[in-house]
């Protein structure tokens, strides 16, 4: 057999969390390294699941199937497909710099005295996350991935309830109040959904057994079944079905209206934590859409598909609107990432190729813009103490390259042409065209409104007069622009050659294309490309034919 | 040859990336390397020049494909670059001007602690907008026409610790953006109709389809052109816009980035002359425009909101002109061309006379000033008789050229357009002459600023006045130089194609009826601001002026219509989503459910033991339903 590739890029993480919470109160920096060394690691892995993976070749590559609970129908299978790919780079990818932004973020205060060490369990948390995600990224068994994401609600829990921004405008009895509520409003809305997914799950199984004798939870062999006609839901079956599995995911991407979880959350949370849950959780949900949602039920899906779109145009507008009233730089960024949610669901219900490769295109490049603006929101945000807007101004003038990273990410948060998020939106917007220009139109105007959240936080925070409460702020540090520089370069690279992502992803879009059985629309009069540029003659055009020219 | 069109791009770009990330250490000589970097870039265009010249005119295209960039199934979008004529033109246009203006701001911003990042971000409009004229496809094109929208936010907002400036920084970019909406759908649209949106297959296809499909690309190119080349409606941003530095103003706001729009219809010809409705509206918007720049203008005495006025006015002349169709293409490149001179040059040779006069941009406080900066005066005096169009300088042959093919129009439609464009020369006559009159001439209004500094007027030094010789010197001579044997014509031609239209009157009766029109407008300033002293003080003036002057009510208008209802729209949804949405969802769940008992106790500290419990509701549940199957 060969090396469980998979397996080890979940169990690193997962050993990883154990040793680093192991290590004793005293070696704090121990633990952060150790921490640090074990994400790179992972990264390392990773990227090696990416070379290994031939865009080409089957489904589901570096499979791994293992017998869990034999009488259950319980399997340990693992595999991914282009878009888990992605994601699991992009996870990985990501962890390191949310250890390092998060770097002094759990230091015990001296005045606090801790029962238990905050630092290893912030470091140990984090990575314990990691695996988890990786694992529903990977996991090609139903239930295997249904327990992975609800189990790590339980790390996140504690993250958004133990840990928050180490000076708070309202004091920190406030200040613990909001987080243990924002905590338990993540909690009790995330395992809501799950819970119906898991009803949903079960049903799949009773449904399975029903059809094919042996009850499964296998996402290949369900596949295989519906694609030969052994397996057949019947119409309101598969709804219901669809429904339970689409609530689980549409609370945690999240969409409107089931939101309101997320700028408590993102609000409340540390910078790198609140990373951590829309940059890269967040995208269990997107994914699992397109992965389970579609695949498993694609009549549905079809079916839903009006009013889910809907809803993701009301998220697109409504989620920017709120942003523009925001007075909280955090809650800012959360709702501009349901703005960015709605472009991503949109992008997987148009049902074509465009809007699928956008789609998942956009879980990467939001995932990376986002970290860069909020990782620089919360280093501005540590330095003053306060998350209002208005207690800002001016820092251009004292901090300019703080100013100057917090543009470039806003920037790509508003999508501008030549950085990658560009590349993703128009792909998404361009695929919601082709099949309804309407639906095309209302999500483009969304561009403006990004504009104007984005562009009126950095008018607020950076530019006028410098106020007197930032004008001793010290620039990013050294540790600080290792975090950021990398993150903008990956924009402006991913911006100009996301080909290498493309080539990966096209292939399971293409898949997921047929298995709901579309087919892009046809341009009405296709001009071949190849025939050369300068085909094009303008006096042969229209009256005015006196110039005939080769 | 095709080799070089991508260094083009990649110099100035080179340059922006070190200035911008190189830190103190370039704070040196970052303004001499931003400078030597683009009359670089200035060196390869002229190479490029002098190699399509020597080529047949129908053989002059060079294309070249660099890198598959957006490969996604059914849909390609490529890094490649052309470059034609056409694009030529404005590749000449952008790094002449620009270069010269790199070097006038060698002397400008001389003082400026952030010099460094200020010719960072010229270099990076530089590649911006040589990306905009070489691309070889509109999405590429989108990338640029973005990049000079940033640049211009990063120097509209250079000075940004004004509040002012970083508010008019915002606004461009945010009124852009809605323009940015038009050039999306358009693209959009070319995509479903074409499978394309590279220029070659969608200009060579445009027959092919129905008007209608061409109608609304049209438009939506022309929101495109509206926003960037601040035509009516998107035209409030370009007024504020004068809070950059005045090479900024000359550079981007008056001579390169505003004509994007009209560079945009132009090379879409193919869309729009199958899509007459199209061109109508193009027109419309150009005529308008002309005359509300141009009245604008004569309200300000702000004097570089004065050239706004005016910028956006001229632009509207090309705009029209593209609108006409193959009658009117070739015109509205040349005088794109000539304005880039004239209006650099007058630019240039305001932010001269504000130099010397401590920043004083009101022309009321102005006066008498020629003798004291001889070299500005002459510079700044030919660039004003080419733009109010004297024969033979280079506004003349150029707006000569538009107000023909507006007439050549035939019809109804020729006839309003050519009075249009005859009013509008008049008009510009008149608010030109007011400022030249109320700079140069007349009794010295000279004021102390805010710190009590009397100012006292020098000529600028070398740095500046080079570069304003040299652009008086095309005010001058490139209209007659283009004009003389169809120069540019037959230049452009194998482009945007041509075609000479009906014309209605004999050339020499247009020309003469242009110069009277002009003759009046400068009779006119001069009886209101030559024969009278300037009071200091601006008399209230009519309705007509106290509305010009606030740029005839377009931002109380915004204010009114979008601004005020957007702030109750958002404060409303924030309310909203707080109490209603949120509760309801909460309640929801809470009473669905049958946990609103707990939803209590979760307040008081009993999440915890809350969450186990519905973990270990749902184990119990599992194991429930996978025993029911087993038995």
């Amino acid at each position: 057999m060969s090396f469980p590739l998979l397996t080890a890029t979940a169990a690193v993480p997962a050993l990883g969390a154990i040793a680093t919470a192991a290590v004793p109160a005293a070696r704090r920096t121990a633990a952060k390294w150790l921490a640090l060394l074990v994400s790179v690691a992972t990264l390392v892995l990773a990227a090696v699941i990416a070379v290994r993976f031939e865009p080409g070749g089957d489904r589901f590559q570096l499979t791994e199937s293992h017998t869990w609970i034999k009488d259950f129908g319980l399997r340990y299978d693992l595999g991914v497909d282009g878009i888990g790919v992605a994601l699991i780079l992009l996870t990985t990818l990501l962890i390191p710099f949310i250890i390092g932004a998060g770097w002094n973020d759990a230091d015990p205060l001296e005045t606090t005295s801790s029962r238990w060490r905050p630092t290893q369990g912030f470091f140990a948390l984090i990575l314990a996350v990691e695996a988890m995600v990786v694992v529903s990224f990977e996991a090609t068994d139903i239930f295997l991935f249904y327990v992975f994401f609800e189990a790590m609600l339980i790390p996140l829990y504690f993250l958004i309830g133990g840990f928050g921004d180490r000076a708070h405008e309202h004091g920190e009895d406030e200040a613990a109040k909001q987080r243990s509520y924002a905590a338990v409003k993540f909690l009790l809305y995330n395992l809501a959904g799950g819970l119906i997914m898991l009803a949903a799950v079960i049903g799949l199984y009773v449904a399975t057994a029903d059809d094919l004798g042996t009850g499964t939870f296998s996402l290949p062999q369900i596949l295989e079944a519906r694609a030969n006609g052994d397996l057949t839901l019947g119409t309101n079956t598969e709804r219901w079905l669809f429904l339970g599995f689409f609530f689980a995911f549409a609370v945690k991407a999240p969409l409107f209206p089931l939101h309101t979880w997320l700028p408590n959350a993102m609000g409340e949370a540390t910078a790198p934590v609140a990373v951590l849950i829309t940059a890269v959780v967040d995208k269990v949900g997107t994914f699992a859409m397109l992965r389970f949602c579609l695949g498993l039920f694609p009549e549905a899906s079809d079916w839903a598909t009006p009013v889910i779109l809907v809803l993701s145009l009301i998220s697109i507008i409504y989620g920017a609107l709120l942003a523009v009233g925001q007075r909280d730089i955090k809650r800012l960024i959360a709702y501009a990432s349901i703005s960015h949610f709605g472009f991503i669901v949109l992008g997987v219900f148009v049902m074509t190729s465009q809007g699928q490769s956008g789609a998942t295109l956009y879980m990467v490049n939001h995932g990376i813009s986002t970290a860069a603006l909020m990782l620089v929101a919360g280093f501005l945000i540590s330095r003053r103490g306060s998350r209002l807007i208005a207690d800002y101004g001016g820092v251009q003038k004292v901090a300019p390259v703080l100013a100057g990273t917090f543009l470039v990410g806003g920037l790509a948060t508003l999508s501008l042409p030549g950085l990658a998020p560009f590349v993703s939106e128009f792909l998404v917007l361009v695929g919601a065209f082709a099949r309804y220009p309407a639906v095309g139109i209302v999500a483009t105007l969304g561009i403006i409104l990004a504009a104007l959240y984005v562009l009126v936080l950095y008018q607020r925070t950076m530019t006028g007069p410098v106020k007197e409460s930032v004008a001793k702020l010290p620039d990013l540090r050294v540790r600080e622009v290792l975090v950021v520089a990398p993150l903008i370069a990956l924009l402006i690279g991913l911006g100009i050659y996301p080909k290498p992502l493309t080539e990966i992803v096209n292939p399971a879009v293409e898949r997921s294309m047929s298995d709901v059985q579309k087919k892009d629309p046809e341009p009405d009069h296709a001009v071949t490309t190849d025939g050369g540029w300068f085909d094009y003659q303008p006096a042969a055009q229209g009256e005015t034919a006196d110039g005939g020219h080769k | 040859m095709e080799s070089l069109i991508g260094l083009l791009v990649a110099v100035p770009l080179l340059g922006a990336a070190l200035l911008l990330c190189g830190g103190r250490r370039l704070d040196g000589i970052g303004h001499v390397l931003g400078t030597v970097l683009s009359f670089a870039s200035f060196g390869i265009g002229l190479a490029l020049f002098a190699d399509m010249l020597g080529k047949d005119p129908e053989q002059r295209g060079l294309h070249t494909t660099v890198l598959s960039w957006i490969p996604v199934e059914g849909f390609q979008a490529d890094v490649g670059f052309q470059l034609d004529q056409l694009s030529m033109t404005f590749v000449l246009l952008i790094t002449g001007v620009g270069s010269l203006i790199h070097m006038y701001s060698m002397g400008y911003m001389e003082h400026d602690e952030r010099r460094r990042r200020f010719f960072g971000f010229l270099n990076l409009f530089l590649a911006a907008m040589l990306l905009l004229v070489i691309a070889d496809n509109y999405l590429l094109l989108y990338v640029g026409w973005e990049g000079v929208g940033l640049a211009s936010y990063l120097l509209i907002g250079f000075w940004q610790h004004k509040p002012s400036a970083a508010t008019a920084a915002k606004k461009a970019f945010i009124v852009n953006r809605v323009g940015d909406v038009g050039l999306s759908v358009a693209i959009m649209l070319m995509f479903t109709t074409f499978g394309s949106f590279a220029f070659g297959p969608v200009l060579g296809a445009a027959g092919e389809t129905s008007e209608g499909k061409l109608t609304a690309i049209g438009l939506m190119l022309l929101l495109a052109a509206c926003g960037k080349s601040a035509q009516v409606p998107l035209q409030s941003w370009l007024g504020d816009a004068m809070e950059g530095p005045t090479p900024v103003s000359a550079l981007i706001h008056a001579a390169t980035m505003v004509t994007a729009g009209v560079y945009l219809i132009v090379r879409s010809g193919a869309i729009f002359n199958g899509a007459p409705d199209a061109q109508t509206a193009v027109v419309v918007v150009g005529a308008v425009t002309l005359l509300f720049g141009a009245i604008v203008g004569c309200a300000k005495d702000d004097i570089k909101k004065s050239l706004a006025g005016s910028t956006m006015s001229q632009i509207g002349y090309m705009v029209l002109a593209a609108g006409l169709g193959p009658i009117g293409y070739v015109f509205a490149i040349m005088h794109l061309v000539t304005h880039g001179f004239f209006k650099a040059g007058l630019f240039l040779g305001a932010g001269s006379v504000m130099h010397g006069m401590n920043d004083e941009v009101d022309m009321r406080k102005y006066g008498a000033l020629r003798k004291h900066m001889p070299v500005t005066f002459w510079t700044f005096g030919l660039g004003y008789l080419a733009i109010i169009g004297m024969f033979p300088l280079s506004g003349f042959f150029s707006k000569d050229g538009i107000i023909e093919a507006a007439f050549a129009k035939g019809g109804t439609q020729g006839l309003i357009l050519g009075a249009v464009t005859l009013l509008g020369a008049a008009i510009t006559a008149f608010y030109m002459t007011r400022m030249m009159l109320m700079t140069f001439f007349g009794e010295k209004r000279w004021q102390p600023d805010a710190e009590g500094n009397e100012p006292h007027p020098h000529e600028s030094p070398k740095s500046m006045t080079v570069p304003m010789i040299l652009l008086a010197f095309g005010s001058v001579f490139a209209g007659g130089f283009f004009a003389v044997g169809d120069r540019f014509l037959k230049w452009l031609e194998p482009v945007t194609s041509h075609e000479h239209g009906d014309p209605a009157y004999g050339a020499g009766v247009i020309s003469g009826a242009a110069l009277a029109c002009m003759a009046i407008g400068v009779v006119g300033a001069w009886l209101m601001y030559g024969r009278r002293t300037v009071p200091v003080v601006a008399p209230r003036g009519s309705l007509l002026t106290r509305a010009a002057r606030r740029d005839l009510l377009q931002d109380d208008f915004n204010h009114v219509v979008l601004v005020k209802p957007g702030e109750y729209l958002t404060r409303g949804l924030v309310f909203l989503d707080h109490s209603v949405v949120d509760g309801v969802v909460n309640t929801t769940a809470a009473t669905v459910g049958g946990l609103s008992s707990r939803a209590r106790r979760m307040q008081n500290g009993f999440a915890r033991s809350y969450a186990v419990s519905m973990f270990g509701g749902a184990a119990v549940l599992i194991a429930a339903t996978l025993l029911m199957r087993a038995v």
